[in-house]
């Protein structure tokens, strides 16, 4: 069923009852031209563009829990494409300029919502550093401005720009073409949209194994729902990325750390855009049902536990009391963490790996919920053609052998 | 937050610790250009289960020492010096 002014309208009358699931159940067939491992967003994006844009329609997503369940129903959906080098301005930027049309292009409205990105500094350093980003972004091509401590409080009324506070806001970097969309609703319409081009979405379906054949190559995937035969295997598992590419015998440059985020009781609107701080350390935004979204830094141990230290979210919120003191008295309303796939350089895997046949997207680390569309573009590209799209070429994973690191570790919201 | 038995200091906050990464990394011999250094400086087991890591007491002692965790459950198995040989099930009582 299309979304439109008159389906809303009749199912307003109906009383919400008369929707259709949004995409089929499918049952696993016996074989697939590709198989994409992981249905958080990027796997589903993925999925969705090789059916409707690269021509390859018999593909799986197939998911071990539910879909967008991990990280992509974890992250405070922070959208922006301020980072510093031509490679992550390319990449990120690729998925900055799909966002706008998506929800049209889905028919599905993933609400977002470019409310403008906020990046303070505090000190002399943080000054140098946030210009050297706006001017490297601007002969990019990349939207992004310098702004006094006067033009950001213009521009974000709550923040506290008092040269009395311990690390007084000097200026900011703003990109008004970033900010939030719904993360559900972004896993939710790329399966919608895959599904109806005939890929089949398998939730419940754990990857137990890869399977390769006498060459080495790529046979198919063993799963807790039985064999599925596939001649590509896509593997976008985020922090599981190194134990599913440990089963084809692949090790990753890769190390998952738990990253935590909590939201407060929601409000009225208070909050204009999105702030974020890496010298006090934490980002805040307001969603659309008024909860205050925050996020806290990695913790510093890796781990699969998706829960990580009391700590953590205490240095976060005393750095959103530091920089807006009428949140001082909020309570928060809960936290959780995710698992976050950190590469050595801070920016992702994107390619072709040794094994033939076996394609990975990982390492997105903290910050991958704004390239969802482009990553799952230039990487349905790669896996179509069995060669790097231009793009995600300088991502690939053997980057690391060769000492040829993009290194975007500064563009971090807070350190990690 | 985790608390870490020092081998030097006894049970601490995390807070007081850093992580250092995988223990028991051996690194290439020095002349062997053929080595594969990509791997060593960067390829890592990020084991889900039982993993060997360093430490440091930073806020301590200041020493490096190692520890088995279970990634999962985020427990401590045990915590020995550096350079002692890794601890596998068989060692930890």
């Amino acid at each position: 069923m299309k979304f439109s002014a008159l389906s809303l309208g009749r199912q307003a009358v109906a009383g919400q009852t008369g929707w259709p699931r949004q995409w089929r159940a499918a049952e696993p067939k016996a074989a697939y031209d590709v198989v994409v491992v992981g249905g958080g967003g990027h796997g589903l994006a993925s999925a969705y563009y090789l059916a409707t844009r690269y021509g390859v329609r018999n593909v799986a997503v197939v998911e071990k829990g539910w879909l967008g369940g991990g990280n992509t129903g974890r992250n405070t959906t922070i959208i922006r494409s301020n980072y510093l080098f031509d490679e992550s301005a390319a990449l990120y930027n690729h998925a900055l300029g799909i966002w706008p049309g998506l929800s049209r292009g889905l028919n599905y409205n993933i609400m977002f919502s470019p409310r403008g990105v906020l990046m303070l500094a505090h000190t002399v350093h943080d000054v140098q550093v946030v210009k050297r980003h706006v001017h490297a972004n601007r002969l990019n091509g990349v939207d992004n401005e310098w702004l006094d401590a006067a033009a950001a409080k213009a521009f974000c009324p709550p923040l506290n720009i008092s040269p009395e506070a311990r690390y007084p806001v000097l200026g900011a970097a703003l990109q008004r073409a970033g900010g939030t969309a719904r993360h559900d609703a972004v896993a939710w319409g790329y399966a919608r949209g895959a599904s109806a081009a005939g890929v089949d979405i398998v939730e419940q379906c754990a990857v137990t194994g890869i399977r390769r054949d006498a060459q080495g190559a790529v046979a198919g995937v063993e799963t807790t729902r039985g064999f599925i035969g596939a001649a590509k295997v896509a593997v976008v598992a985020a922090g599981s990325t190194s134990v599913v590419m440990k089963m084809a015998g692949v090790a990753m440059p890769l190390e998952s750390h738990p990253l935590q985020a909590l939201v407060s009781e929601p409000v009225k609107p208070t909050f204009p855009c999105v702030v974020m701080s890496n010298t006090v350390h934490a980002y805040i935004s307001q969603s659309d049902k008024g909860e205050l979204v925050i996020g806290a830094g990695s913790d510093q141990y890796p781990s699969y536990s998706q829960t990580g230290g009391i700590h953590q979210l205490n240095h976060a919120l005393e750095a959103i009391c530091e920089m807006f003191p009428q949140y001082a008295r909020m309570r928060m309303l809960r936290s959780w963490g995710g698992i976050v796939d950190m590469t050595p350089d801070r920016s992702p895997i994107i390619g072709t790996t040794p094994v033939p046949g076996l394609f990975v997207n990982c390492g997105w680390g903290t910050g991958g919920f704004k390239a969802t569309p482009g990553s799952g573009d230039v990487f349905a590209a790669t896996v179509a053609r069995g060669t790097p799209h231009p793009i995600a070429a300088p991502f690939a994973l053997d980057r690391f052998a060769k000492g040829r690191l993009i290194d975007e570790a500064a563009a971090a919201a807070v350190a990690h | 937050m985790l608390l870490i038995d020092c081998p030097h200091c006894g049970p601490r906050a995390e807070i007081e610790f850093r992580h250092a990464g995988e223990a028991h990394l051996v690194r290439p011999g020095g002349s062997d250009e053929s080595a594969d250094w990509g791997a060593y400086l960067y390829a890592r087991d990020n084991i889900r289960g039982r993993a060997t890591e360093r430490w440091r007491h930073v806020h301590g002692c200041g020493q490096f020492f190692n520890a088995v965790r279970d990634t999962v459950s985020d427990a401590f198995e045990c915590t020995y010096p550096a350079g002692e040989s890794r601890r596998t099930g068989a060692d930890i009582a």
